[in-house]
């Protein structure tokens, strides 16, 4: 028996490695799609482009402006001149948001001990929007906080002491990166697994393996090495990228880690191979990886929380064996997180695997035409 | 049966062969419904799950209250963030175990009221209050953490009212926030999915109907007809068009009343470009169709060059701005980039002539690239 | 116009061919699909463009349509140079390609308009050709029936319909008759005689069905790429006038005695057809029973006339190198006739929804017999087969496979069967030898007995010089031996062949046929299904399938039998076959 599955395997390889165009279809987009992605995708604000409007000839709103021009997250592009030029400026999105500063800014904070900051954003992006102004709040009331020690104004009773966990200056790639191991394990997975039973329909090859002693179970196990080997091998390289190039710390433990990336290759071939044995033909396939893979993205946490979906949704993700891969790997990089304290996550995606690879071995022999 | 040759039946036979290839693949459009599903019905069930599905607004965020000694203080601002509509808060009796809880992420965060929690420390100036966020999704934790400042400044300032305190500083920030002053991120998000769905829409309806016709065998008996390889592609742009633009109402129609979308622009600005972009999306579909030739291939190429560029290189969620200038470069061959930023202006600003005219002209120019590339792989030839 | 001189060569061939060359890049190596390669085409005749698969019809056929660029020579279709001017080519020749694109999503009304509309043929004369046309193909009855849901041949005449929407002077037809059933072969043939007597059309038609070039007035022969020869049927076949006998024997079994006349000095061809072998001789070679078979008295020889093959053969074996191989000893010893059945069908019905594939089939096979399972597409036999082979259960009645009860042993019927699909259905992406012992361990072959198997399938088929060519480039030949190779490496008892030489040339299917006479003689059981009316003169027995239900049952001289009349005293299998089929047919029109 175990030559036999071997042999199987060994044939898989062959198929799907040994044609120059298929091999670069499973090696090449999944590692030029890492490299540009985790550079992409991060919330964090680089160079936001921002305008001054400053009224004010006195000494605390250049004070003010110099320390926005220091900070890197922003980058002046105009000193506006008049009120007229505030609202093409932010429209054409030439600038995200505009500081404006009335004529008595100085005059005011050094007699009345208070004056306005007016910022104008622009909100077509909320979320860029929202972030922006966080940092801008950070600089008024750093700006505020040394005024009043310096003229002896009033302080803040108490402060917040905010320490975040885990991920100590917020950076985004380090939530993002991680995701993507996630992401591209499951599209490479699926390429690899959901055509691989319709292409063999479709070509004859799969009546010929029919007509052999083979036991559906020998034949479903022969497909499903490759996709682990094939997942395993670009998810660990995936993984050595994310630590070395984008220098995202990982913490825990890597059993953790592989236990994780083991359930998650088997209900991702599950599926894979579920959607390849109800499909009849090759295009069918691709449709089925197509509509599982766009909802499995959205709805596994990876760009934005489950937390915020509506209750029925966040019930749906459950089915998704992506959103559990997800928890486990962030939090093996991020929070050190260990086999025991993970245990959640990893059940479910057993179930969905061997339920999934339960249909598949049964619909082998029993999909009629 | 010799046709006489002279201009106007010349003109004829062109007009009778555009009309024989467009009335073929209607037909064709509503004998297989696979191709109205993908224009109808996928729209409508990927709007609804990315619609709902993504969404950056934090609320019910649950959070552990560690109140170390209660007084009359701790409970006014614990009862401030019970009544706060973005945090579900837990009581625990001590730190550890909340530290234990935001471990097993059963919360996002702790609020930890010390013992020296009071009023003479209060004006003192120390920070009696300590506050942990779990950081591992960074936009969320600043997000919890600006909801947090929120509620403490607000809770701040009535406390400091009622002791006949001032604590106005210096500078107090006056913000405008224009197009979205609510900052529901639905309301970006909605008009830039429109721009990912519509570039896979476009894609999966174009992307197999040139590699089909190879496969089948048709192509080559309609190369030895008199039809021209200009007929043949706008026989096959035109009904999808007319479908694409059907998915597109759709998806606005949809944007506007289900998910209360506020669109200030006209919807002939939106029909104008969205047609603009369609074209730039069926063409690109036809391109990899025409390059194919066979219906595996172009499939795979479609996932790998439609979903996962458009939905993180277009700034429809990730902000172009912030990316590295090479991969700012990158964004500018993604065709759903121009949309996106057209979508979200016509939709929460209105007209904005530079920025609907630049991106149109990027569409435009990227339209007539694709499509003429088209048009020269595809010929009378069959090499 | 300019009018030319009558005797102008451009009026006399429709089609000039001088010189073609084309070759294509196909794994690496270079194939010349034509190679040099001249003929013409007169005027107003059918000329028949025959070889085997892959002899270069196709690809001549799109270098005449302009669809390809030759390397190299000059083609002239009806006085135009098709290089410097396809699209004038494309405007006045019809050309109707072998899986024609009809739209099968559309009726045959709307596949019609379309091409009408393409062809530029005004509205105003469209439903006079429409009327002509549906007319001529009998399909007026089915203008609002989808195209995908006729049968194959109504397909093949609704694509010939299309084609000639607008009537054009130069027809060329791809293989219009392959995978038609019998009886829509002839109605095609008869549209094409009409379409050249009425509309005085020249047709070109390729094909790869021998017997078809009998009914063509001149045919070229294309073998390679090369043209072989060309002129009339009749002088091909008429060479070969006092060469061709029948020779039975009493005593001997058909094989055996085929296998000896196959050696025997001065036989140029030696092919089983019905109770005897069909057998050509060389030129001057005596048929004398005495030189064939020295010691052999009882056989006799009768003289028969020639067919086509015969020549078309002939002509093949002048050209070819190789010899046909000679079996090395056997690897089984003969097994003794038995009367074991180790095939059972017994009332075996198959339904799909409520459509019956299958109803109602009774029949047992014995061991060693070679047994045919003829029909059209769609008579049931696809679905017969795939029962058999355990690739689809019956939804009724039982079958029995080399003494296993399908429903409950299938796993261990299988390891004693060995299937060659109809297409190359195995790994294409790998090589011969990869593929070759992915399927011996798949049978549970390893070690040394493995190795040996893989060494006895390299030198049976000659195939160890292509050991590790990517199978899927291996000429179709090869492809079949390795197909064959594969289902024979566990030493099966019973072998599935599911229309194993369609497409082969004439040689390539007589190796093909004297392997499979071979091991019937071992007493391998062999069940083989086809709709090549002679490779049914090979069977023992057969079973002749329309409509799912068996129309009839016996050895393939019982079934010619009972054709003989008077106008046909010697019927061949096709005759039979169209016979069985009229006598059904007043039955279906009541239906």
């Amino acid at each position: 028996m175990l030559n036999r599955i071997f042999a199987l395997m060994i044939k898989e390889f062959l198929a799907l490695l040994k044609d120059k165009r298929s091999r670069t279809v499973i090696i090449v987009p999944p590692l030029l799609q890492l490299i540009v992605f985790g550079y992409a995708a991060t919330y964090d604000l680089n160079r936001v482009p921002y305008a001054i409007y400053n009224e004010d000839p006195g000494a605390a709103s250049r004070e003010l402006a110099a320390r926005m021009e220091g900070s890197p997250t922003f980058h002046l592009v105009a000193d506006l001149q008049n009120d007229s030029q505030i609202a093409p400026m932010i429209n054409a999105r030439k600038a995200l948001m505009i500081l404006h500063m009335g004529p008595h800014f100085t005059r005011d904070l050094l007699l009345d001990q208070s004056s306005k900051l007016q910022v104008i954003v622009d909100g077509r992006n909320s979320n860029t929007a929202m972030l922006a102004l966080g940092y801008v709040r950070n600089i008024v009331s750093r700006f505020s906080e040394q005024w009043a020690s310096e003229h002896g104004g009033v302080r803040p009773p108490a402060r917040l002491n905010i320490r975040t966990w885990f991920n100590p200056n917020l950076e985004s790639r380090w939530f993002i990166v991680p995701g993507i191991v996630g992401l591209l394990t499951l599209v490479v997975t699926l390429l690899v697994t959901a055509l691989s039973v319709a292409r063999e329909r479709e070509a004859g090859t799969f009546d010929q393996l029919l007509v052999t002693p083979l036991h559906p179970v020998e034949i479903l196990l022969g497909k499903v090495m490759p996709g682990f080997i094939i997942g395993s091998i670009e998810a660990s390289f995936i993984i050595l990228v994310a630590v070395f190039w984008f220098h995202v710390p990982l913490l825990g433990s890597l059993t953790a880690l592989y236990t994780g990336l083991f359930l998650f290759l088997l209900s991702a071939i599950g599926v894979g191979l579920m959607i390849s044995s109800i499909a009849v033909t090759q295009q069918q396939g691709l449709l089925g990886a197509f509509l599982f893979l766009v909802p499995s993205i959205i709805l596994s946490g990876f760009a934005t929380p489950i937390a915020n979906m509506p209750p029925f949704m966040q019930d749906l993700t459950l089915l998704n064996p992506m959103r559990y891969f997800l928890v486990i790997i962030r939090s093996v990089f991020l929070e050190g997180g260990s086999v025991s304290l993970l245990w959640p996550q990893y059940w479910p995606m057993a179930v969905i695997g061997m339920v999934n690879l339960s249909i598949a071995a049964w619909l082998f022999r029993h999909r009629l035409y | 049966m010799k046709t006489m040759k002279h201009p106007d039946s010349t003109r004829r036979s062109a007009g009778m062969r555009l009309h024989g290839m467009i009335r073929k693949e209607t037909l064709q459009i509503l004998r297989d419904p696979s191709s109205i599903a993908i224009a109808f019905v996928l729209p409508l069930v990927l709007l609804l799950i990315f619609g709902y599905g993504v969404s950056l607004d934090a609320e019910h965020v649950p959070i552990a209250l560690v109140v170390e000694h209660p007084s009359a203080q701790t409970s006014s601002l614990t009862s401030a963030f019970y009544h706060s509509p973005y945090f579900d808060p837990t009581g625990y009796p001590h730190i550890r175990q909340a530290e234990e809880a935001l471990r097993e992420k059963k919360v996002d965060g702790i609020v930890w009221l010390r013992d020296n929690f009071g009023g003479e420390t209060l004006s003192a100036g120390r920070s009696p209050v300590g506050v942990f966020v779990n950081g591992v999704d960074a936009n969320n934790a600043r997000i919890i953490q600006g909801y947090m400042e929120g509620v403490w400044a607000k809770w701040l300032e009535q406390f400091s009212a009622a002791q006949g305190m001032s604590v106005e500083m210096p500078v107090t920030l006056e913000q405008r926030i224009w197009f979205n002053p609510g900052l529901r991120s639905r309301d970006y998000l909605v008009p830039g999915l429109i721009a990912v769905i519509m570039t896979l829409i476009g894609a999966l309806l174009t992307a197999m109907v040139v590699a089909r016709e190879w496969e089948r065998g048709t192509m080559e008996a309609l190369m030895v007809t008199p039809v021209s390889v200009r007929e043949i592609l706008l026989g096959k742009i035109i009904p999808y068009f007319i479908l694409g633009m059907g998915g597109m109402l759709l998806s606005v129609a949809m944007a506007v009343w289900l998910f209360q979308v506020p669109l200030r622009g006209s919807l002939w600005v939106l029909l104008g470009t969205s047609a603009l972009f369609l074209l730039v999306a069926l063409g690109m579909g036809l391109l990899i169709s025409t390059l194919a030739k066979n219906q595996f291939m172009a499939g795979q190429v479609a996932i790998i060059t439609t979903f996962l560029p458009a939905f993180i290189l277009s700034g429809f969620i990730f902000d172009i701005g912030s990316m590295p200038a090479a991969i700012q470069w990158i964004t500018r061959l993604i065709g759903a980039r121009y949309f996106v930023a057209i979508l979200q202006t016509v939709f929460l600003a209105g007209h904005v002539w530079p920025v609907i005219l630049a991106n149109s002209l990027a569409l435009l120019i990227m339209g007539v690239i694709f499509l003429a590339l088209v048009k020269r792989r595809t010929q009378k030839r069959l090499e | 116009m300019p009018s030319f001189p009558a005797d102008s060569p451009s009026m006399e061939a429709s089609l000039i061919l001088e010189d073609v060359t084309k070759r294509f890049r196909s794994g690496g190596r270079i194939v010349h699909a034509l190679d040099a390669f001249s003929a013409r085409v007169r005027r107003g005749t059918v000329t028949g463009l025959i070889g085997p698969d892959g002899s270069g019809k196709t690809t001549l056929m799109r270098l005449i349509v302009g669809l390809l660029l030759p390397d190299h020579g000059r083609l002239t279709a009806l006085g135009i140079d098709v290089i410097r001017n396809p699209l004038a080519v494309q405007e006045s020749v019809g050309y109707m390609p072998q899986r024609f694109g009809l739209y099968e999503d559309l009726t045959v009304r709307e596949n019609l308009d379309l091409y009408a509309d393409l062809q530029g043929v005004l509205p105003e004369q469209r439903s006079a050709r429409y009327s002509e046309l549906m007319h001529m193909t009998g399909l007026a009855r089915f203008t609002g029936r989808l195209a995908g849901d006729l049968s194959g041949g109504m397909k093949q005449k609704l694509g010939l319909a299309c084609t000639l929407v607008r009537s054009p002077d130069l027809l060329l037809l791809d293989e219009p008759t392959v995978g038609v059933d019998p009886v829509s072969r002839r109605e095609l043939w008869s549209i094409v005689y009409r379409l050249v007597e009425q509309e005085g059309m020249t047709v070109l038609l390729s094909t790869a069905y021998l017997d078809e070039a009998e009914r063509c007035q001149e045919v070229i022969l294309i073998h390679q790429g090369k043209p072989v020869g060309q002129g009339k049927p009749g002088d091909f076949s008429a060479r070969l006038t006092g060469r061709t006998f029948h020779v039975t024997s009493p005593v001997v079994n058909k094989r055996t005695l085929q296998e000896s006349l196959a050696r025997a000095p001065g036989v140029i061809d030696a092919v089983i057809q019905g109770d005897g072998v069909r057998l050509v001789t060389a030129p001057g070679a005596s048929p004398d029973p005495a030189v064939l078979l020295p010691g052999r008295s009882d056989i006799r020889v009768a003289p028969v006339f020639p067919r086509f093959e015969d020549s078309f053969v002939t002509l093949l074996k002048k050209d070819s190198e190789n010899p046909s191989p000679v079996f090395g000893k056997p690897d089984r010893r003969p097994a003794a006739p038995t009367e074991e059945d180790v095939i059972v069908v017994q009332h075996v019905k198959r339904r799909f929804g409520s459509f019956y594939a299958v109803k109602d089939i009774s029949f047992t096979v014995r061991r060693g017999e070679v047994f045919g399972l003829l029909g059209a597409n769609g008579a049931g036999k696809s679905t017969t087969f795939r029962m058999l082979c355990g690739l689809l259960p019956a939804s009724e009645g039982m079958l029995r496979v080399a003494g296993k009860d399908l429903r409950r042993a299938a796993a261990m019927a299988r390891a004693r069967i060995g299937y060659m699909a109809q297409r190359f259905s195995l790994y294409a992406g790998l090589s011969v030898l990869e593929n070759l012992r992915f399927f011996s361990s798949v049978y549970g072959l390893r070690g040394g007995n493995q190795r040996k198997r893989l060494e006895w399938a390299m030198n049976e088929f000659q195939l160890g010089s292509m050991a590790d060519v990517i199978s899927g480039n291996l000429p179709l030949g090869y492809k079949q031996r390795l197909a064959l190779a594969a289902a024979l490496m566990h030493e099966p008892e019973i072998l599935f062949l599911d229309e194993p030489t369609s497409g082969v040339d004439p040689l390539a299917r007589r190796e093909f046929w004297n392997r499979i006479n071979a091991l019937s003689v071992q007493g391998v059981t062999i069940l083989v299904t086809t709709h090549f009316m002679e490779e049914a003169e090979y069977c023992d027995r057969l079973v002749i399938m329309a409509d799912g239900e068996i129309l009839s049952q016996g050895t393939p001289a019982d079934m010619k039998e009972r054709f003989r009349s008077a106008e046909r005293p010697e019927p061949s299998l096709e005759d039979a076959f169209i016979g069985l089929m009229e006598t059904r047919q007043p039955r279906e029109l009541v239906s």
